[in-house]
């Protein structure tokens, strides 16, 4: 079964269509990418399957649509977004930032430590910064920060939303690789969002083009990295 | 010196009532940038809640203690904390994602209908609030008094204050305020459920109002409803003086001014007593607008 499914997606901000009917799905166990320019209306869609701002259209998670769900309870479910940004809170300590991955998700409580120390086996650096504000970590370690505390609330489906913005190119590579363990190891479907399409295609199962609120381009990773457009738009090649 | 040292305790006292309400503007200021002008009728609310616990829920011929007047100081926090989470669910909620004019005229249109909404309630003129404390002045010698009115006032106030530390700093709920201080979208976004924590907020704000409500009826026992009015404004002075939604800057502040106003109007003139919170709102705005603990970012309202 399909962990989503997301036909005809729409969202207005004000006059602004920011997507205008967007439908794809996330089959579980896969990566799935979304990628697309500034402004397509990727974190749009994150956000509206988050149930983070209104939309039309049907978001089915698990087989059962999340029309009028708080987000809140959306991840209760498992459905985890590691927002735009990194969405972390500066002025909370690592730990505290951490802690706040089982907020939603009840079900991770009995298993907070032994999901903690996993997260610290991902990413050694953060267990040397527990007591330090997150506001002080470097980019990346902002970035391991954000996912860290997704993975904590043991996703079903994790949504991530650029986590590779504004990395070094080591750092871009280490996400990169945690995210393909994460799905191989521990079977946690992917939605994610990228500017980096090369990067993003060579790890995703399947992916999507969207451009200004349409999908415009679909297929698997391996074929899209191939197409001729993307070459040319996303991956800067001619 | 010893003149000194007897404003200062007066100072302290009167510091701590100011203490227990600023918190409650820094804390709804930190959840939903909002300041809270019905505060101080939720001020006022806890004095009269206490007034009339006191006057009809104790048997008749009790005698003042320590035991009454912490149940007096339950029953006024029960009292202020229901009458702020009726204003946060059916004022504030419904505009969470109005403009934020829209909000601050509501809170004042709040503060309004309280005030007069109070006087028609409880009745214009002022009231006795009872004695619900034994009053003796200790001597510390000197001249210097100690009585048990401000003794209670330091007592419960660092009580409240150490326990509010340990929800903020200790517990998913003061992580999950702090989180969405920061950022209520991310909050939102990462799975805190938002209006609850919101809801919680104004509890825990309103009934330390509450409290502070009795301690000052119990300092100065004529109240009547608009007793809100001044103390609201000087707690929220003093609030922005530390520097809005830290909640340390909170107790920082309202220390500090009650301490000046003490000084004020102990060596100066006691004329000048209420100007002197006005006097520091201007100097802080225009010499360090986020306060004395506050961060940079300020934002005009
Ligand atoms: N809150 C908002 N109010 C008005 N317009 C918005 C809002 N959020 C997004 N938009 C508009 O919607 C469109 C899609 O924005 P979105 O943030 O989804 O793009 P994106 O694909 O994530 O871009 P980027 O790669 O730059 O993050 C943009 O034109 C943007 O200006
Ligand atoms: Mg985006």
């Amino acid at each position: 079964m399909d962990t989503l499914t997301v036909s005809d997606l729409a969202v207005n901000y004000g006059n602004v269509q920011a997507l205008k009917g967007v439908s794809f799905k996330v089959p579980k166990g896969q990566i799935v990418s979304l990628i697309g320019a500034n402004g397509a209306g990727k974190t749009t869609t994150l956000k509206a399957i988050s149930g983070a701002c209104a939309s039309k259209g049907t978001v089915m998670f698990h087989g059962q649509p999340t029309t009028g769900m708080e987000s809140y309870k959306l991840v209760g479910q498992g459905l985890i977004h590691a927002p735009e940004g990194r969405g972390i809170f500066p002025n909370l300590t690592v730990m505290e930032n951490l802690q706040l991955g089982i907020v939603g998700r009840h079900s991770a409580k009995v298993n907070f430590q032994k999901n903690l120390e996993d997260s610290f086996k991902l990413f050694p650096r953060l267990q040397e910064r527990i007591t330090q504000m997150a506001g002080t970590l470097s980019g990346g370690e902002q970035q391991m920060l954000a996912i860290a505390r997704a993975l904590i609330g043991e996703p079903e489906l994790l949504l991530l939303d650029e986590p590779s913005l504004g990395l070094a190119p080591q750092v871009v590579k280490l996400i990169f690789d945690i995210i393909v363990r994460i799905n191989k190891e521990k079977q946690v479907t992917v939605l994610l969002v990228e500017q980096n399409a090369k990067q993003a295609l060579k790890i995703s199962h399947y992916a999507y083009v969207l451009e200004t609120g349409k999908i415009s381009l679909e297929g698997k990773g391996s074929d899209l990295l191939n197409n001729e457009d993307v070459k040319k738009i996303y991956l800067g090649e001619h | 010196m010893n003149d000194f040292i007897q404003h200062t305790i007066n100072g302290l006292a009167l510091g701590s009532i100011y203490a227990l309400v600023a918190l409650g503007y820094t804390m709804v200021f930190g959840v939903l940038q909002l300041i809270n002008f019905a505060h101080g009728e939720i001020f006022m609310m806890g004095a009269f809640s206490g007034l009339y616990f006191a006057r009809y829920a104790l048997p008749a011929g009790t005698q003042p203690s320590i035991g009454v007047t912490l149940m007096v100081v339950v029953a006024a926090m029960i009292g202020s904390a229901v009458l702020g989470v009726i204003i946060e669910k059916f004022a504030y909620r419904p505009l969470r994602k109005a403009p934020r004019i829209n909000i601050l005229i509501t809170a004042i249109g709040v503060s309004l209908l309280l005030q007069y909404g109070g006087q028609l309630i409880f009745g214009a003129s002022p009231q006795f609030f009872p004695t619900i404390l034994p009053r003796q002045n200790i001597d510390l010698g000197g001249d210097i008094f100690l009585d048990t009115n401000q003794i209670t006032i330091f007592l419960l106030s660092f009580v409240l204050m150490v326990i509010l530390q340990y929800l903020v700093f200790k517990t998913q709920f003061g992580r999950s305020m702090r989180a969405i201080s920061h950022s209520l979208e991310t909050a939102n976004v990462i799975g805190i459920n938002v209006n609850k924590v919101i809801f919680i907020t104004f509890i825990i704000g309103s009934a330390l109002a509450g409290a502070a409500g009795v301690l000052y009826g119990v300092a100065y026992p004529k109240i009547d409803p608009l007793l809100g009015l001044l103390p609201g404004l000087k707690a929220f002075i003093a609030a922005v003086l530390g520097g809005i939604g830290n909640i340390t800057g909170a107790v920082i502040g309202a220390v500090l001014l009650g301490l000046s106003e003490t000084y004020v109007a102990g060596y100066i003139s006691s004329t000048y007593r209420d100007a002197l919170a006005f006097v520091i709102l201007i100097l802080v705005l225009l010499l360090r607008p986020g306060g004395i603990l506050g961060s940079k970012k300020i934002e005009k309202v």
